[in-house]
């Protein structure tokens, strides 16, 4: 991969990276402690809205953004050629990635 | 069949096959050793992070102490699943990439220095070594409480245990023996959680169950309301609202985040994973495992807090049920009659209330408490003992691998053979398993203080020092270590001060910043970032082979 291409893909990576990490600090941080009174004003079932994202929500927000990164990073790898199928430029090499790296 | 001939059972089943996948996954190189062989699936590597994550203190105290803590419970949950999304954003996926077996190796190589190398491998075994004496300590708990062994008998069960696989195996066998521990230790906490939703809300589930309405035998209402409205009642304060204040809950949830993602035993279950790909994979599934338990856990808290409150307050002491006598006898329950009308008063004022509670109890005699089947309550010993048991292998691993590898192969005997380097290893987690053990039998008093210790040391010297040799790479040696230093120190003064010297003044008064010890790391992780930026900016850039590193890593694939 050319010195640009890995510029420009590490930029991207960067910006999906940064984006998550501010839904990161929202749902945990924001939600969850600053305006979490400000949120128990709001019910569903026997929660309060703010105690829920506290204890149950962010919790689920991080598996949720995981799998939201893995995603988003599967489809610039593949946008770069950098996931498992590779194209014919960089084939010898990846004879040597499968021989290191063992069936997927 | 009673309790304890069903624990006999569970324990013996278990640490059966424990020693079988000992004996299948013997480490024949030291890359098997290490890493496993490099080629473990990213599920079954994120079943064995879960279980190394998930330790004695997860397993035993956590539901307790957010029964007690109420909402602020809050900053266990968020801090310690909120540190995975920064593991796998910004370290895992280039760690992996790296391709070595430790952090110091990291730290050594990204710095080009053997003073990193050396600070790292001295952080790596004071943050691990403080964390095995605690596991080591739980495992001998659980065998005295439930076994009735003493506890020295109980460490060495649990260290002959531990030893044969770490020994034997290395990371290979602790992998696949933490996969089966994982599997014991969810299906111990989840069976008595799911049974006691279901009696007091009919709803198996209990992340849901905690969210609904009471069963009529239990008073009907929804269980929050009921939980807040009693606790008022008896001067606790309301459950679902804070006590703490707002800055110290954000500042301990950050250093519990930055401390998770800065755990080396953590970290170093990255490298067993075939590729960058399978790191991201195998994070997400690490997650999901560890949010099984997280997002039980309080539920437990309010279901066993509800009925703790329902069954003792204003009760007579003579009606109380078998457990209660059973718990009072290993001094987790003590009842103090003062004002001798013979019933039992919990309430929030220390003058009048005439019961103290151990908070472990909370999930070690939850199921006797609410009268579930003898199966279920002699299976959470079973579940405790895979947790502490899984957790001191992983930290005892990074122990010797810091010995062996960083510290004898790297820096002060680089010419010995592969052979040489692998029995060193085996003999530094034999002398670690030794002194754990130790430790486990004389618990120094200050375990529990210097867990706080833990996270807050890690998250101010490593997690920085490895952000930053990823994502800047311009980041020098003289900045690193400058920042890793700082940070360290700070935060190691700070605990010392308020934990040791003064503890006395440890309040919201005298903190910095209204900032508790627990929370301090935060400050420690900003200063060790300003630090290092700003030594950084005034010395020369690293050399040009290391910032090809770091281009390097950056690029998953080849």
């Amino acid at each position: 991969m050319s010195d640009k291409n890995a510029r420009s893909y590490w930029q991207a990576n960067v910006r999906i990276v940064l984006s998550l990490l501010f839904v990161w600090f929202f749902i945990s941080f924001v939600c969850g402690i600053l305006f979490v009174d400000f949120l128990d004003q709001f019910r569903f079932g026997g929660f309060k809205l703010g105690f829920w994202m506290a204890q149950q929500g962010s919790i689920y927000g991080f598996v949720i953004l995981i799998y939201v990164y893995i995603w988003l990073m599967d489809r610039l790898d593949k946008r770069y050629d950098l996931d498992q199928s590779h194209s014919a430029d960089t084939a010898h090499m990846d004879i040597e990635a499968d021989a290191s790296e063992g069936p997927q | 069949m009673s309790v304890q001939l069903w624990t006999y059972l569970f324990v013996f089943l278990t640490f059966g096959l424990y020693i079988g996948i000992a004996v299948w996954s013997k480490a024949g190189s030291t890359h098997d050793f290490y890493v496993a062989g490099g080629g473990v699936s990213p599920l079954t590597n994120g079943m064995a992070t879960a279980a190394d994550w998930m330790s004695a203190a997860s397993f035993i105290s956590m539901a307790g102490l957010i029964s007690f803590l109420g909402r602020d419970g809050t900053y266990y949950l968020m801090g310690w699943t909120g540190g995975y999304v920064l593991l796998a954003l910004l370290l895992a996926p280039y760690l992996r990439k790296f391709g070595k077996f430790t952090v110091p190796a990291f730290i050594g190589d990204r710095y080009y220095s053997h003073s990193a190398r050396l600070s790292a491998v001295f952080c790596a075994i004071v943050v691990s070594f403080v964390y095995v004496c605690g596991q080591m300590q739980g495992a001998g708990i659980v065998f005295s409480r439930f076994l009735e062994v003493d506890i020295t008998t109980g460490v060495i069960i649990g260290m002959a245990i531990v030893f044969f696989y770490a020994v034997l195996g290395g990371m290979k066998g602790i992998t696949y023996t933490q996969v089966a521990q994982y599997c014991v230790l969810i299906f111990a906490y989840m069976v008595p959680a799911v049974f006691i939703s279901f009696m007091m809300t009919g709803n198996p589930i209990p992340q849901l169950g905690f969210g609904s309405e009471l069963t009529p035998e239990y008073g009907g209402g929804y269980l929050l309301d009921r939980l807040d409205g009693v606790s008022e009642d008896l001067g606790f304060g309301t459950y679902t609202d804070g006590q703490k204040s707002t800055q110290d809950v954000f500042f301990i949830t950050a250093a519990l985040m930055f401390g998770t993602a800065g755990l080396p035993h953590v970290i170093i279950r990255f490298f067993t994973v075939p590729g960058v790909h399978d790191a991201r994979r195998s994070a997400g599934f690490a997650l999901i495992f560890i949010a099984i338990l997280y997002t039980t856990a309080p539920a437990i808290a309010a279901f066993s807090k509800t009925n703790l409150m329902n069954t003792v307050n204003n009760a007579e002491y003579t009606d109380m049920p078998s457990w209660f006598t059973t718990w009072e006898r290993t001094s987790l329950i003590a009842f103090d009659d003062k004002n001798n009308d013979g019933r039992i008063q919990y309430v929030g004022d220390p003058e009048i209330n005439e019961l103290t509670v151990n908070r472990d109890i909370m999930v070690l005699a939850n199921p006797e408490i609410a009268r579930l089947p003898n199966w279920v309550i002699a299976l959470v010993a079973a579940g405790a003992l895979a947790a502490a048991l899984s957790t001191a292998a992983g930290l005892l691993l990074v122990i010797s691998t810091s010995i062996s590898h960083d510290l004898l192969k790297r820096c002060l005997a680089p010419d010995i053979t592969e052979k040489q380097e692998l029995s060193y290893a085996r003999i530094a987690i034999f002398i670690a398993v030794l002194i754990a053990g130790y430790f486990g039998i004389n618990p120094p008093g200050f375990v529990a203080e210097v867990v706080a210790f833990a996270f807050g040391l890690a998250a101010a010297s490593f997690f920085p020092a490895i952000v930053l040799g990823i994502f800047y790479s311009r980041m020098n040696r003289q900045g690193a270590v400058a920042g890793m230093l700082t940070g360290f120190f700070f935060t190691a003064t700070y605990i010392i001060y308020f934990k040791f010297i003064n503890p006395e003044m440890s309040n919201a008064e005298h903190w910095w910043f209204g900032i508790s010890p627990e929370g301090i790391g935060t400050m420690g992780t900003i200063l060790n970032l300003v630090v290092a930026l700003l030594v950084c900016r005034v010395t020369t850039p690293p050399p040009e082979y290391v910032q090809r590193i770091v281009r390097h890593i950056r690029l998953p694939g080849e």
